[in-house]
């Protein structure tokens, strides 16, 4: 035991191939981790499905997005021109809803973008500048040619000796202990 | 390889050339498009053109702060020709952002692979575009700094903007979609600020890309929320790509004013701006791909299918100008009879053959194959059809202001210098910001292209 204390995050294995880490990633769940993470240089169809993530809020929090900004662009214009600023122009309707539609879209459709990145900013907890699979030296290669798998120390079934033969097994190239320090 | 030999390939099937060129790997994509930001040396070319450049800029700033001490009387605008220039360079300023989305938004949505190399400096170039747009309306008031006015806002006199003008819609299409845009953009940027905070080797480097970049770190599962996050982005900016040119053909549709008074505006509109958008992509995308040699990413397949959409909206924008004319004699409305003769006859006949030369004659060339892969004919087309662009805005603008209704309304129009300072300027500005942006950011979508790669290693083994 060394004197600083650090903590150890979780074990990562080195792929090569998208398809590798796919398998790899199903194994991990089928040997009965729960607690998986895989890095990918750019998106994998059903990868996040083999780590277990089947389900994103971000639809629902752009819906909601939409629906306010709709209600706030026409809700906005009726007030404004029914009722508080109110110009009888030989006698037209104050409620023109028909004029009141550009302005209704565009306010939906800003909200939506708005809710919808700032959704999924949030819910990926970015900004988060720092995180423990930056220690690992090779992880820079996840932003261009490499793939990942890490079990993450909080898994149930986690045993640091255990875990980096199993991923040892299943043909990474490189299997590194994720350290961060306390 | 048997991809590249396939059976039956006879002379008259051509094979599409591919839209990534065959070799590539993860790695390399990556080595090269990121080299262009992080190593390469600034050449002379690049110092020559932004200083030169940012000179023209400069003319900009002079002649913006000169219109605010003098006023709008410095430009030709008078009564009844109270749009002139800022007007018709708003709405071609506008019209060119439209490509951009385009690419980035519809091409997404209809799985266009093609798309994937073009679409970030599209994006960029819509941004610069709307921010060259933006100026106009807003030192046109005359007030710039009493623009807030256009906002509904609590004032203490108690009044608010007026919801049923055309003129209110494009605060807010204009403003929503430049924010929009802003969005999608960095939302694409984000990964591969991540790769370029990656393979940074100066601290600097480090420091600005990582902020940037907010902790990226291409896991699964922020994956997954981005790419669901990407596609609404793009279902959402494609009706507002489409609002946005027909809110601006309403500032005019809206208007009584013979040969803006037409419900055939909307639509071309939209297919005009696409058009002149197009054309930029090709005059910003030729030289890109030339100095810093990405011919292998933007591809002869890439050129070639913009001068496909060229020609097609080009032919749409075609059948606009003949609508008009037809439904002016067929109404048999006599102001509107007049103003077409007034196109045709009038004092600014020039300008409207000019526009008829440049954006239906002249790129009927595209029909022929040669034209369409002959990289300096595409160049002077895209050129020449910017051109046309803008001298339709100012057909429509000045032709119809210039002979209203009653003889005794009738007026000129000339530009003065100022008005030419200030145009020139925002397109000194506008390469100005594409200089430092292919510089400063990625100008090919990294992260996609790797995709592009995985996607292509899999056709090959299906060939295999």
């Amino acid at each position: 035991m060394t004197e600083h204390h650090s903590y150890l995050h979780g074990v990562m294995g080195e792929f090569d191939t998208p398809e590798q880490l796919v398998a790899a990633a199903k194994k991990a769940r089928e040997a009965g981790y729960k607690h998986v993470e895989a890095y990918t240089p750019f998106p994998i169809e059903g990868l996040a499905e083999e780590i277990g993530f089947h389900w994103t809020a971000v639809p629902l929090i752009t819906l909601f997005g939409g629906v306010s900004g709709a209600l706030t662009g026409f809700g906005l214009q009726y007030w404004c021109s029914a009722i508080t600023y109110p110009l009888n122009i030989g006698g037209r309707p104050l409620n023109s809803w028909p004029a009141f539609i550009p302005v209704t879209f565009e306010l939906t459709v800003l909200f939506s973008a708005i809710f919808a990145v700032v959704g999924m900013i949030a819910l990926n907890k970015l900004p988060q500048p720092h995180h423990p699979v930056f220690n690992v030296e090779r992880f820079a290669h996840a932003s261009t040619d490499k793939f990942f798998l890490v079990i993450e120390a909080r898994d149930p079934k986690f045993q640091l000796a255990e875990s980096a033969r199993f991923l040892q097994e299943l043909n990474a190239k490189h299997v590194s202990e994720v350290k961060d320090e306390e | 390889m048997s991809a590249t030999q396939p059976p039956g390939n006879s002379g008259h099937i051509r094979r599409l050339e591919p839209v990534l060129e065959p070799g590539h790997t993860y790695a390399s994509v990556t080595d090269k498009i990121a080299a262009v930001v992080l190593t390469r040396p600034l050449g002379i070319g690049w110092l020559a053109g932004f200083t030169l450049t940012f000179t023209i800029t400069m003319v900009l700033f002079i002649s913006i702060a000169w219109l605010i001490i003098k006023g709008v009387g410095i430009w030709g605008i008078n009564i009844p020709i109270g749009w002139g220039f800022a007007i018709v360079n708003f709405v071609w300023w506008i019209g060119i952002g439209h490509a951009g989305t385009l690419i980035s938004a519809i091409l997404f949505l209809l799985n266009q692979k093609w798309r994937t190399s073009i679409n970030r400096f599209a994006e960029a170039m819509t941004l610069f575009a709307v921010a060259c747009a933006g100026i106009f309306p807003l030192i046109h008031t005359g007030r710039p700094w009493m623009a807030y006015y256009m906002f509904p806002y609590p004032s203490t006199m108690g009044i608010w903007p007026q919801f049923r003008s055309p003129l209110i819609w494009d605060v807010f299409a204009v403003s929503t979609y430049g924010t929009v845009s802003l969005l999608f953009w960095f939302v694409g940027l984000l990964p591969d600020l991540a790769t370029l905070r990656d393979r940074a080797k100066q601290r600097y480097q480090q420091v600005i890309y990582g902020m940037l970049s907010m902790g990226w770190r291409n896991s699964a599962r922020h994956w997954h929320r981005y790419q669901s996050a990407y596609l609404l982005l793009a279902g959402l900016a494609t009706p507002l790509v489409l609002s946005v040119h027909t809110v601006v053909s309403f500032d005019f549709a809206v208007a009584i004013v013979p040969g803006w008074h037409t419900t055939i505006f909307p639509p071309y509109f939209v297919a005009g701006a696409i058009y002149s958008g197009f054309a930029m992509v090709l005059t910003l995308a030729i030289p890109l791909r030339k100095f810093y040699g990405l011919e292998d990413f933007i591809t002869m397949r890439h050129l070639d299918n913009m001068a496909k959409v060229m020609l097609a909206t080009g032919l749409i924008v075609a059948y606009g100008y003949f609508v008009e004319f037809f439904m002016a004699f067929y109404s048999g409305n006599k102001f509107d009879v007049f103003l077409a003769e007034q196109r045709l006859h009038g004092p600014y006949s020039h300008f409207y053959y000019a526009l008829i030369l440049c954006n239906i004659l002249t790129p009927q060339l595209l029909w022929i194959e040669k034209v369409r892969r002959n990289v300096a004919a595409l160049f002077l087309m895209s050129l020449v059809i910017n051109t046309g662009m803008w001298l339709e805005r100012f057909v429509i603008v000045v032709i119809s202001l210039t002979r209203d209704f009653v003889p005794s309304a009738w007026g000129r129009y000339s530009p003065t210098f100022w008005d030419y300072s200030t145009f020139i300027g925002t397109l000194g500005f506008f390469v100005m910001l594409v200089f430092l942006f292919v510089r400063g950011l990625p100008a090919i979508a990294i992260a996609e292209m790797r995709e592009l790669v995985e996607h292509g290693s899999h056709s090959n083994k299906e060939h295999k």
